[in-house]
């Protein structure tokens, strides 16, 4: 098992170069000039040249891609081209908010679509399961900006229980913390409850059908203890692969969440990273996120292993 | 309270849902169950046995099966009428049920002693210390060995004959008065069957429990049964003492049932001196070992197999669940590639042959599986199912649709049949059209893989007929894998016994069944169930 996780975590690296060079080539790919744009409107030629020269933007795109590389595996992710900050202290500074939204929303979406799930499965072909059945497609179906705005409308200008938008860190107190954060985990989490409760449903369901719950009956076991002690952990394997899946789409869903509710996080650092063509920064948040990618899934494989005692590495 | 039954129904009928092949289940059935005695229902698939288990039990499918009339009392309560929360209270306490299939009845992901226990956590109010002591104690009790190791393991770490132990002892354990068994040892191997049947008859002697078994098999009847019910259709046809019924039996689809019970005395079979079709030397199949980085367990599903099968001729092949009987037969019709070890048919080697090389060969070995419901695609009509080879091969579509129809005129079905899909048929009719398929290829080897095991022994009987006869007809060397003594008493001209793996005994039917040298094959034969009732004689 160890062997496994340590095998695991080797073949991490081959991957994060490969994004590396993805990621980079990209970028020079794209149209846009990053000097141009720190150089405003008004600049000539040659004060562009001179910012070129100063970024090292100059060079071929190969020496380019060494040098960064090079920096990289001393730890340095350079100096931003925009913000007068090395990317690391940038990155560094918009961690929390995301994270904090990150695992905010994650918790709501498991708490609340589990127990939907296999509360729709016990009540398969009933009122109760079509009700959750038909929020679930909603869920899929509403874009996220606009259950934000709505949920903004409802609870921030009409009855005013939390503030528009905003954040405040948690060193500031707890209760401003979860104030600002709650809208939007939970404009956030709408999806995923709607992906989790689906995946829950079909996959207890499936469960219900076996044999050893028909002997959990016959026992004389009560139905409550049927689902959440038999069922539930017999069909915790797809539900996990969803819930990791969810954290993983999480990230990028972050980008459009931060944006509405305006949250200093690494979502909006992105957008702004692109729009001022900050190389540095894109790719580091990029790296950072794969990197974040590989990391779930291998949590995710690890975590089998909880549930079904079969699944041995 | 002596004389009182401890399971009692009368007049049962439990409605089928609307639009079924009947109107009731069960239909006003009758019977009892005393105190330290063993009531075996016996009957094929429909017959309602199971539904009459289930609604003793309480746990019939609710709004699908709703018993409409009689009763059911157990020690004098009627069980029809008791609130659900009252029923759970019954269940595990006052009667307690096992079921067929013992891998898929234990909970895969909780442990096995956690599993017993949970009945103590349901009904009693003893302390965690106390559970413990009383599940391992009935652990021993069920002969288990190592309790206390057992206890932490879980049920895909154990055999199927251990497994079935700890669901009795999950039903014993609270020392119900009436057990009910649903095919118990039916997916179980004949010498682990012959321990859990001397298992249950002690249990049951010693604490007194009655037992209402459930079964399809005469052999198990024969063994274990104070009593037999023999139902039909959802009716009960004929009741009495098992001598009486087994002997003397006087309706005659009980007749029938027992006649069609194959006899363990081969039939006198003249040897067949055909040229040899098929023929195998040192085959091997040899899973792991090669690990690389890790070391992995070395398994020898099948080693150094040699046989030879004659055109005209059936080879059994028999031996329980892990003896390589399936992995050799796959070998063959080379579904798995075999580690070494030669295949020929007729003159051409086929052992190490490519894919793509192998094509041509393929035609000539053809396959009936074991489970008719899953081996047919249920999506495709039967004729697109039995032209699919042919035409692969290059004949023109008509063609193949012409010889499908004749095939299934020769299989007993009619050729309008092959416009409907699989489900439209029974189990019995479905590896007719098996064999229909395996056929239209016009193969030289014919492999049946437990071809006859899924079956009821009526059909079974029909079907052992009709390979014999297309066997005959077309010259077909034919090798038969099966796990039944009795089928392969009745189809063979020779027989393999293979035991992990490897060949123990083989030879002419009639001298395995009746001087078997190695000391397996008297097990086999001493484990196979009623064996004293010589069934399948007198018909």
């Amino acid at each position: 098992m160890f062997l496994y996780f340590l095998r695991r975590l080797a073949a991490t690296i081959p991957v994060m170069l490969i994004v590396a060079v993805l990621v980079f080539l990209m970028l020079r790919l794209t149209p846009g000039d990053p000097a141009a744009i720190i150089a405003g409107d008004n600049a000539n030629a040659e004060q562009v040249a001179l910012i070129r020269t100063r970024l090292g933007l100059d060079q071929p795109i190969i020496v380019q891609f060494f040098i960064w590389m090079g920096n990289l595996l001393r730890g340095d992710f350079g100096e931003s081209f925009f913000f007068k900050k090395t990317v690391a202290e940038l990155i560094l500074g918009r961690l929390e908010p995301t994270i904090a939204l990150a695992l905010c929303t994650i918790l709501i979406a498991v708490t609340v679509a589990v127990p939907l799930g296999v509360l729709a499965a016990y009540k398969q072909g009933t009122w109760i399961d079509r009700l959750v059945m038909g929020f679930s497609v909603m869920g899929f179906s509403v874009p996220v900006f606009v259950i934000g705005y709505a949920l903004i409308y409802l609870f921030a200008i009409k009855l005013n229980w939390v503030p528009v938008q905003g954040y405040q860190p948690l060193s500031q107190g707890f209760g401003g913390f979860l104030q600002r954060l709650i809208l939007p985990s939970v404009t956030l989490s709408v999806i995923y409850i709607a992906l989790i409760a689906r995946m829950t449903r079909a996959s207890v369901i499936e469960v219900l059908g076996e044999d050893y719950i028909r002997t959990a009956r016959a026992k004389g076991q009560v139905e409550s203890k049927i689902l959440f002690r038999h069922a539930l952990k017999n069909a915790a394997v797809p539900i996990v692969t969803v819930i990791g899946l969810g954290v993983a789409l999480l990230i990028g869903g972050v980008v459009v969440t931060e944006s509405v509710f305006t949250i200093p996080g690494l979502g909006r650092l992105t957008v702004d990273a692109v729009l001022a063509r900050d190389y540095p920064t894109i790719q580091a948040v990029i790296l950072l996120f794969s990197l974040v990618y590989v990391l779930i899934n291998l949590a995710v494989d690890l975590v089998y292993t909880l549930f079904d005692p079969r699944i041995r590495y | 309270m002596e004389s009182e039954p401890v399971l009692d129904i009368r007049g049962l009928t439990v409605r089928l849902p609307a639009g079924a092949d009947r109107l009731n289940a069960v239909e006003d059935v009758s019977l009892s169950v005393k105190r330290g005695e063993i009531v075996c229902i016996v009957g094929e698939s429909g017959s309602g046995k199971s539904v009459t288990a289930f609604t003793v039990m309480g746990l019939l499918p609710r709004r699908v099966l709703v018993p409409t009339g009689g009763q059911v009392r157990l020690e004098g309560e009627d069980v029809l009428r008791a609130s659900p929360q009252r029923l759970r209270e019954l269940r595990g306490t006052r009667m307690a049920m096992i079921f067929q299939e013992p891998m898929t009845a234990l909970n895969p992901v909780l442990t096995i002693g956690d599993q017993v226990d949970e009945v103590l956590r349901i009904h009693t109010k003893l302390n965690e210390r106390e559970r413990k002591a009383k599940v391992i104690d009935i652990m021993a009790a069920m002969r288990l060995p190592e309790p206390e190791r057992l206890y932490q393991a879980y049920p895909h770490q154990i055999s199927g004959g251990q497994r079935q132990r700890i669901m009795i002892a999950a039903a014993l354990i609270l020392d119900p008065a009436l057990l009910i068994a649903d095919e118990p040892t039916t997916a179980l191997d004949v010498t682990t069957q012959a321990q859990i049947l001397a298992l249950i008859k002690d249990l049951q002697r010693r604490r007194g429990t009655g037992v209402l078994f459930i079964t399809h098999d005469f052999g198990v009847v024969a063994e274990i049964a104070d009593r037999v019910v023999v139902m039909q259709h959802g009716r009960v046809v004929e009741q009495g003492p098992t001598e009486e019924v087994l002997r003397r039996p006087q309706q005659p689809y009980t007749r029938m049932l027992i006649g069609s019970v194959p006899s363990l005395e081969p039939r006198p079979r003249a040897p067949v001196s055909g040229p040899v079709a098929l023929e195998t030397v040192g085959l091997a199949k040899i899973y792991g070992g090669g690990g690389f980085l890790r070391k992995e367990r070395m398994v020898r599903a099948a080693d150094n197999v040699n046989l030879h099968v004659r055109k005209g001729e059936t080879l059994g092949i028999v031996g329980e669940s892990g003896s390589g009987k399936t992995t050799v037969a796959r070998c063959i019709a080379r579904l798995i590639d075999p580690t070494r070890g030669a295949i020929r048919l007729k003159d051409a080697e086929i052992a190490a042959l490519s894919q793509r090389r192998l094509r041509p060969y393929r035609r000539r070995i053809q396959v009936v599986f074991q489970d008719p419901f899953r081996s047919l695609n249920p999506r495709r009509t039967v004729g697109a199912s039995i032209i699919e080879g042919p035409v692969n091969f290059g004949l023109p579509e008509a063609e193949a649709m012409e010889r499908a129809r004749s095939l299934m005129k020769l299989v007993g079905l009619s050729p309008d049949a092959l416009t409907r899909y699989p489900h439209q048929f029974s189990g019995g009719q479905r590896q007719r059209i098996a064999i229909a398929r395996a056929l239209a290829m016009e193969p030289e080897v014919l492999i049946a893989d437990e071809a006859v095991s899924a079956l009821d022994v009526s059909v079974q009987a029909q079907v052992l007929d009709l390979l014999d006869d297309v066997k005959r007809r077309f010259d077909l060397a034919m090798l038969f894998i099966t796990h039944d003594l009795r089928v392969a008493a009745q189809i063979c001209d020779r027989i393999m016994v293979m035991e992990k793996g490897v060949v123990v005994e083989e030879g002419p039917t009639h001298q395995v069944f009746t001087a078997p040298r190695h000391p397996y094959t008297r097990a086999l034969l001493e484990a196979a169930p009623g064996r004293s009732f010589g069934f399948g004689q007198a018909a």
